[in-house]
This record gives C-alpha cells, structure tokens and sequence, in this order.
C-alpha cells in the first residue's frame, strides 16, 4: 500500500530523514514511533504530498506521489498534525465540503457524511462552530475528514495527542475496526499506544528507522536486555555495592521504602543473573521480599534504541 | 470543474462568515455615498461640464476608497491558510494548485461585484428623483462600470499575490497597497515629470488608471485599457499559481 524507497529530505541546515525505506502492506496498522524531531511528520507530510522529497521515491496504492500526486491523494486519507481547520464553518458544512472536494459522488455526500459523524461521534456537535470545539472533537472532526472518501489508506499524524484517557481509548477502538477495512500508518510517542493497536511498528530517530518489527518481536529482542527487581532488607550492606560485583549486571540504581531497599538492575542482554542474587542475598543473610524479571515494555525498546547512552 | 466550484462558493462564503467584509461593505457604501452627495450638491452650485456620472467616477474620493479596499479584500485569501495550517488539508486533497489559485481570485473578485451593486442604485435613485439620466448614454455606464471590472481583477490579482508570499495577512496587505498605489501613480508621473519628451509622457499614459477613468466614463471604449489589465491580470496570476508552488521548496 506504501512503498518508500531511499527517502531523504533535508531542509536548509539539517537533514530530517534520511534514506528512508519500508513498505506498508494492505490491512496493516503500522506504527510510526519516535521522539520529536525524529522525522515523523516530514515523512508522512511527504507521503500526503505536502512536502515533496529531496530525494528518493515513494508510491501510494501503486502512484508514485510525486508523478501521480492527484491519484495518489485520491486514495490516502490524511489527518495532520494538530487537525488544521475552518474555524467558522460548523461541522457539517465543512465535512460537505471536504466530500465535494475530495471527489465524493454527489448523491452520495450526504451518506457519506453521516457515515462519519456516526463513527466518529459527531452527531452532538454537527451544527457547531468548528472554532467552539473542544480539542477531542476537533480531532474527531480531523478524523471523520480522512474518513470520507472511503480512502484505502490512511495517514494519521499523532491522532491521540492532547485527549483525555477516555478519549483516547475510543479513538483507539475506532481505530482498531478501521484497521480491518483499511491501511493505516499512525505515528504517535504513547507507546501503550502501539502495542494495543499496530500490527507493525517502526522506530525511526534522528531521521533514520531504528527497527521495524512486530510489537512482540521487538519485546522478545529487548527482554533479554531488561531488568531484574529486587527488594531486601540488606541490613549493614550497601546492597548496591554487593550487586554491582555480580557479573552480567551493567547498573543498579537504589530506591528506598522504610527499612526496605528497592534495587534495579540494568542486565546484560542474554544473562539471567537471578540465581546469583539470590545466592548473594542467601551468603550475606539478606532478607528478600520480591525478585523478578521485569517484563520489558516498548518503551524499553524504544528508549534502547533512541538513547543507547543512557543505558 | 465541481471541485473548483466547491472551492469557490467556500471562498466566497468565508468572506461574509469574517467581520471583515462588513466593515469593507460599510466604509465602502460610506465613502461612495458621499462622493455621490457632494457631487451633486456641487453641481447644484454652479454649471460644470460633466454629467454626474463621470463626476463619480473620477473623483478623490472614489480613487482614495478604490485603492484601499484591495489589501482589504485579499490579504487573508492565502495567509490565513498559510498561519492556520489549512493549507495542509487543502493541498493534500485531491485538488490542483490552479484550482485554488483562481477559486480564491474569482472568490475575491465576486466579493468585489457585490460591493459595487449598491452603487446602481445611486444612478435609478438620482434619476426616479430628479427625472434625468445622470450619465449622456447607457454606454458611459458600461464603459465606468467595465472599467471598474478590468482595474478590479487586475488589483486584486495583484493582491492574491502579495498573500501568497506570507503568513502575516498585515504584511500581505502593506505589499498589496504599496504595489497597487505604484501601478496608480505610475500613470501619474506625468503630471510631475515636466522635463520628459512627449514620447515618454505618452508612455507614461498608457499605464494611468485615471486616464483610463476618464475614457472610459465617457462612454469611449479603448481596446488598449482592456488588453493591458486582462494581460497584466493573467500575468500576475501565474506569478501567484508559481510562488503557491513554491511553498513546497520553502517550507
């Protein structure tokens, strides 16, 4: 459905990406993850043909988006970031307008409309000022837009950012059954985000993809490199000092609560340096309360791969 | 051809959704309905040799509201887009540049006609009162009111361009003005220049809207006047579909 190939874009002074290449296959949900100014927005700016690239190709449902730019938005649903809009047309008339100009049949607008409104729940507010909206119905209005011309794809630039957490879960859900009828490409830093809802997920940063994977793929390559938890009464020890000397462990960072101490620790990828803490905890009559694997999140996976120092 | 019209009744609808283009429509009633007042009160002085309907046209006053309506009427047509970010979903919408181009100039420009209907009134009001055509014949009123077209379109292209080229509808309108008062006095320097040859004054002449005023209020109809602003407009219309482009090497 999108096929990026060797993309590069370089504004005067710095390069947002750079040498870019995936490819999103129908149905998919593809998560689009990294932190600000990683190049999110510039690649899906581009693949919207609002930006054109400094080098590189890129095609949508097979048109190229540069030779067949017309074609090519025909068939793409953008929302961009911080959802634009009229603020002095009322909800309605703008998604009226946003089907006649996107191409929408005539005799099938108004269907088309109300379609939209239904699933993005819009009803309540559809004679309202665009202006009058809160931020989540303009992110619906911005969504319910994308919707209308029953696009194969869809781009949704940060379609989450600034909800609450109720609105966030029905976007989420919303955007779970468009993913069986539809392509999508979301990009997004809420990291539950993507492990709830995308089949696929890139991590691009500093203009470059990190890692493009399943969510679980990505999980089970960071887990060997997580942390283990431990909680103990260490009595006279330090504690830290004692498992710092126990080899596969890179870090520990302390916490206190009362007289227990809360120890993390940053482990080597492929060690497993339970036992050996326990041994230590039994030789030096420590008294343990918790000793775990902690289960690696994206956020790990995403933090590995976009601060490799802080590690 | 439904996405441009789309586009257009958009554009021409956004202008009366602002305060805006009420305030243009009042001060420009205002200034016209006063020109049209003194006119005729200073002919109830004393005997001149113009009908009333050149005094109107050719008057300070109308040229002093003329001018400044134009940055007025265009300066929000692209910055606005361009400050509030619809010009993303616009762009990525399956519609051409030109499209939005000429829908926001002929948005504009309709704008523009609406303002100058209530002016025919003065002329039914003048004549139902005072029994006489306020003009010599029906072509002095084609002529006026052609002209009024012809200087419009090519100003207000003028002023699509000058909103292209920034986010900040004030600077949009600074440009505009600036540009159309040049192209206006343009066709004053010969008055002031005195030291020119005759050759160069009648150049000069060429580019003078006041001239073209006067011919045309007269009833004349020079072809000249018509192929110098339908060119000039198409012109700098190009120019404004270029620097829209643009903005993709820009931004």
């Amino acid at each position: 459905m999108i096929k990026v190939e060797h993309l590069t874009k370089r504004y005067a002074g710095h390069t947002a990406i750079k040498d870019l290449n995936f490819e999103v296959g129908r149905g998919e949900i593809m998560g689009f993850l990294g932190p600000n100014g990683a190049g999110k927005t510039t690649t899906m700016r581009i693949l919207a043909s609002f930006l054109p690239p400094t080098s590189g190709r890129a095609s949508i449902a097979g048109f190229d988006i540069f030779e067949q730019s017309l074609q090519a938005r025909a068939h793409l649903g953008y929302m961009p970031e911080n959802v634009p809009l009229y603020n002095d047309m009322r909800v309605t008339e703008y998604l009226d307008y946003r089907a006649a100009l996107k191409g929408v049949p005539h005799r099938r607008v108004d269907e088309r409309v109300g379609d939209v409104k239904e699933l993005c729940g819009l009803r309540d507010v559809e004679k309202k000022m665009i202006g009058t909206l809160s931020k989540g119905y303009r992110q619906r209005v911005g969504l319910a837009d994308a919707l209308l011309h029953e696009p194969d794809l869809l781009i949704l630039d940060e379609p989450t950012i600034g909800l609450d957490p109720n609105q966030i879960r029905q976007v989420r859900e919303l955007i779970k059954n468009l993913g069986k009828q539809h392509t999508i490409l979301l990009s997004t830093h809420i990291l539950p985000e993507v492990e709830m809802t995308c089949s696929r997920v890139i991590i691009i940063h500093n203009g470059r993809i990190e890692a493009c994977d399943t969510p679980d793929n990505l999980l089970g390559q960071i887990r060997q490199a997580g942390g283990v938890v431990v909680e103990a009464k260490t009595g006279n020890d330090n504690g830290a000092e004692e498992l710092k000397k126990i080899s596969g462990v890179r870090e520990v960072m302390t916490n206190a609560e009362g007289d227990w101490k809360i120890f993390s620790l940053r482990v080597e990828s492929g060690v497993d340096v339970r036992p050996e803490v326990f041994q230590l905890a039994a030789t030096r009559r420590w008294t343990l309360r918790e000793l775990s694997q902690r289960r690696a999140t994206l956020e790990d996976v995403f933090v590995e791969l976009t601060h490799p120092d802080e590690i | 051809m439904r996405k441009f019209w789309t586009l257009l009744v958009r554009e021409v609808k956004s202008y009366f959704y602002s305060p805006i283009a009420y305030i243009v429509l009042v001060f420009f009633l205002l200034v016209s309905g006063v020109d049209f007042y003194f006119q005729v009160s200073f002919m109830n002085q004393r005997p001149v040799q113009y009908t009333i309907q050149e005094a109107f046209f050719n008057s300070v006053f109308f040229w002093f509201a003329f001018v400044l309506i134009f940055p007025l009427i265009t300066m929000r047509l692209f910055a606005e887009e361009f400050k509030l970010g619809t010009i993303e979903p616009l762009t990525t919408a399956p519609v051409r540049d030109w499209q939005v181009v000429l829908a926001k100039f002929f948005g504009a420009f309709a704008f523009y006609i609406v303002l100058w209907l209530p002016t025919l009134l003065y002329f039914a009001i003048f004549l139902k009162i005072t029994h006489q055509p306020a003009a010599t014949s029906p072509g002095a009123y084609f002529g006026s009111y052609l002209m009024v077209l012809l200087l419009g379109m090519f100003y207000l292209s003028v002023g699509c361009l000058a909103s292209v080229l920034t986010k900040n509808q004030i600077i949009a309108a600074v440009i505009s003005f600036c540009a159309i008062t040049i192209f206006f006095f343009l066709g004053l320097l010969q008055f002031v220049l005195l030291d020119v040859s005759g050759a160069t004054r009648d150049f000069l002449g060429y580019f003078s809207a006041l001239e073209h005023m006067g011919t045309y209020s007269r009833g004349i109809i020079d072809t000249r006047p018509v192929v110098l602003y339908l060119s000039a407009t198409i012109l700098v219309l190009a120019l404004t579909h270029q620097a829209f482009q643009s903005r993709k090497w820009r931004l």
